[in-house]
């Protein structure tokens, strides 16, 4: 990425009689992916319920002007409901970034209280991670009775660990830095070194773990939900679309799962680019690596 | 000395590996119990108008449903301690055997998707990373930076489409051809129907293997040795092969030993979609019609899949590479 970025601004100069640096390219990328995120967000309101009602008039179209995604054996818009699909995969993301990002952020403030405490939340964290993601999923989707609340849940409760990880690592650092033993020696409680010192150094780093959760837990939500955990087989989630496809390819309707797939793809890496892109801002030395 | 060092990391490691197995299990176990899916409605599903509140009795207490919770943990654990996972209530089998069985399909298509992936992986890594900023380097980023986020199940569907549906040269699904005696099932055959789930996940654990190598072999590339290397005329290729490999390949294998929950994860949405008889469709399908025996028997199989790899990555770090063998000696 970090190349390309080079590349494209150099290419703009030699072309160019206007140039922009490498930071106002970055802000371009953030800001053009937030308007193509937003505008999913908006489409999936402003798109009428009566696209993706049962129109067996316009059944198995393939993708034309109309329907630019085609659409599907009941005649639904696979547009309509591909877009409403993403609105529910980033509500579940934002879900569980924000679960994530709250017990990340506590169990890396225990981890800094001494070293047994450290100890007990890398076991933590082995533990969860000691179960691959999936499996996990449809254990606590199965526990809780299936539905939605089994999927929302479960993919809510799943992602703190590696952040857990970034936080901790983050934090120990600032707590062995001079300033911060200065500022213990000069009588500061602990609440202060929490709230003044450390805080303010993790809150970027938690921001943008906060954005780099999106494209996980979007991907798990799809991946559980197409293994038929959870969401009715009424509500718009790409998983369920992707999953109902199956019946259907060896008819030759490849839109069916072709432009689901893909705009989730587009969405997901939407979140990854603002995040990377946010990092790079905000530690320039990151961008090399 | 030396030897006792390794010993007592591994011994520490096996103690760690045990006490988070056993947490594991008990975490499960508790999840499950209460979850308020009823097994035995689960399991007699539309006759359950059937069956009177006496027959419901002798079926809870023939699972040991009636017990309290902490006494049907222990006996399960107990059980479980003897090698016995209980009965699976959908194929009314032992669940140890449904899963040794099943396990032999997935290490096959896990194991071969692990070596293709991991070798090709490292391959493009090490040329992208050689001719960084070179259009071969842009094709190979990119098709990593796609394929970190691709879905295993759209990927399959694609290669459903185009494979099954549009050259009509591989078959849809399943283990091997429908409507065929076992015994009439060729080599051929099975091969045929493997192709496109290894195919799916060889794919996509490409993009995580040659994404770390690049960076790797990059940061070698960008050493002082390497320049002297250089300075002494060795070409591009005896850099690598001297310089190169040596440095980046023991992380590689350990980055391809932490990758085992992954492509557990994987192969789970693999055999969804090619119907492919592994342990990934029977936790499905424990999941989805409350098979509580045989659920739990492969999530704590799975853990122990996981945790075997971590395992073999930590003892691989710390033993193979001479350099951390030489600290511990002096």
């Amino acid at each position: 990425m970090s190349d390309y970025a080079i590349n494209t601004a150099n290419k703009k100069k030699q072309k160019q009689k206007f140039t922009i640096n490498r930071r106002q390219y970055t802000f371009g990328v953030i800001g053009l992916s937030i308007l193509i995120l937003l505008s999913v967000l908006i489409a999936s309101y402003a798109l009428p319920d009566s696209n993706i009602a049962t129109n067996l008039n316009a059944k198995n179209l393939e993708p034309s002007f109309d329907n630019i995604f085609g659409t599907d054996w009941l005649g639904r818009d696979m547009f309509t409901r591909t877009i409403k699909g993403l609105r529910l995969s980033v509500a579940v993301g934002a879900l569980a970034a924000t679960i994530s990002v709250i017990i990340a952020t506590i169990l890396g403030m225990i981890a800094s209280i001494n070293d047994k405490c450290d100890l007990a939340v890398s076991w933590f964290i082995d533990l969860f991670l000691g179960m691959p993601h999936i499996v996990f999923l449809i254990l606590i989707s199965f526990a809780l009775g299936g539905g939605v609340k089994g999927v929302v849940v479960g993919v809510a409760v799943t992602h703190w660990p590696t952040l857990t990880r970034i936080v901790r690592a983050e934090i120990l650092q600032i707590k062995t830095s001079d300033y911060v033993k200065i500022s213990r020696h000069m009588g500061k409680t602990s609440w202060y070194v929490a709230t003044k010192h450390i805080l303010p150094h993790i809150v970027p780093q938690l921001l943008i773990g906060y954005l780099l959760l999106f494209p996980h837990a979007i991907l798990h939500e799809a991946a559980i939900t197409f293994l038929g955990f959870g969401l009715s087989p009424h509500k718009p989630a790409i998983g369920i679309i992707l999953s109902e496809s199956m019946m259907y390819l060896s008819t030759g309707m490849w839109w069916l799962a072709f432009f689901p797939g893909l705009a989730l793809i587009i969405v997901v890496k939407l979140f990854d680019v603002i995040g990377e892109n946010l990092k790079m801002l905000y530690d320039p030395s990151s961008a090399h690596e | 000395m030396n030897n006792n060092s390794v010993l007592t990391f591994i011994i520490k490691k096996v103690i760690r590996f045990t006490s988070l197995l056993f947490a594991l299990c008990a975490l499960s176990f508790v999840l499950i119990s209460n979850s308020p899916i009823d097994p035995v409605k689960a399991y007699i599903g539309a006759d359950m108008m059937n069956v009177g509140p006496e027959q419901r009795a002798k079926i809870e207490q023939y699972w040991g449903l009636d017990k309290p919770a902490h006494e049907q943990f222990l006996s399960w654990a107990s059980a479980v301690a003897r090698g016995d996972l209980g009965d699976s209530k959908i194929y009314r089998r032992p669940v140890i055997e449904i899963i040794s069985e099943r396990f032999a399909a997935s290490l096959l298509l896990m194991g071969t998707a692990w070596t293709i992936s991991g070798i090709l992986g490292f391959i493009l890594g090490i040329v992208s990373a050689v001719k960084k900023g070179s259009w071969i380097d842009k094709v190979i980023k990119w098709y990593c930076f796609v394929l970190a986020s691709t879905p295993t199940f759209w990927l399959g569907l694609l290669l459903l489409i185009v494979f099954v549906v549009w050259l009509g040269i591989l078959p849809i699904g399943l283990a091997v051809p429908a409507g065929v005696l076992k015994t009439d099932v060729t080599l051929a055959d099975k091969l045929m129907h493997f192709i496109l789930p290894a195919l799916t996940l060889s794919i996509l654990g490409v993009a995580n293997m040659a994404m770390h190598t690049r960076t790797k072999l990059i940061e070698v590339l960008n050493s002082d040795y390497v320049l002297f290397a250089k300075a002494r005329g060795e070409s591009d290729w005896e850099i690598v092969k001297n310089h190169g490999i040596r440095n980046i390949a023991l992380p590689a294998i350990t980055l391809q030993f932490a990758y085992f929950g992954e492509l557990f994860g994987g192969s789970i949405l693999a055999e969804k979609i090619f119907s492919y008889p592994g342990l990934g469709s029977a936790i499905t399908e424990a999941g989805l019609r409350a098979d509580v025996p045989l659920l739990l028997g492969i999530v704590l199989f799975s853990a122990i899949f996981v945790f075997s790899g971590n395992l073999i990555a930590d003892i691989l770090y710390k033993v193979v590479d001479p350099r951390m063998r030489g600290i511990s000696a002096s």
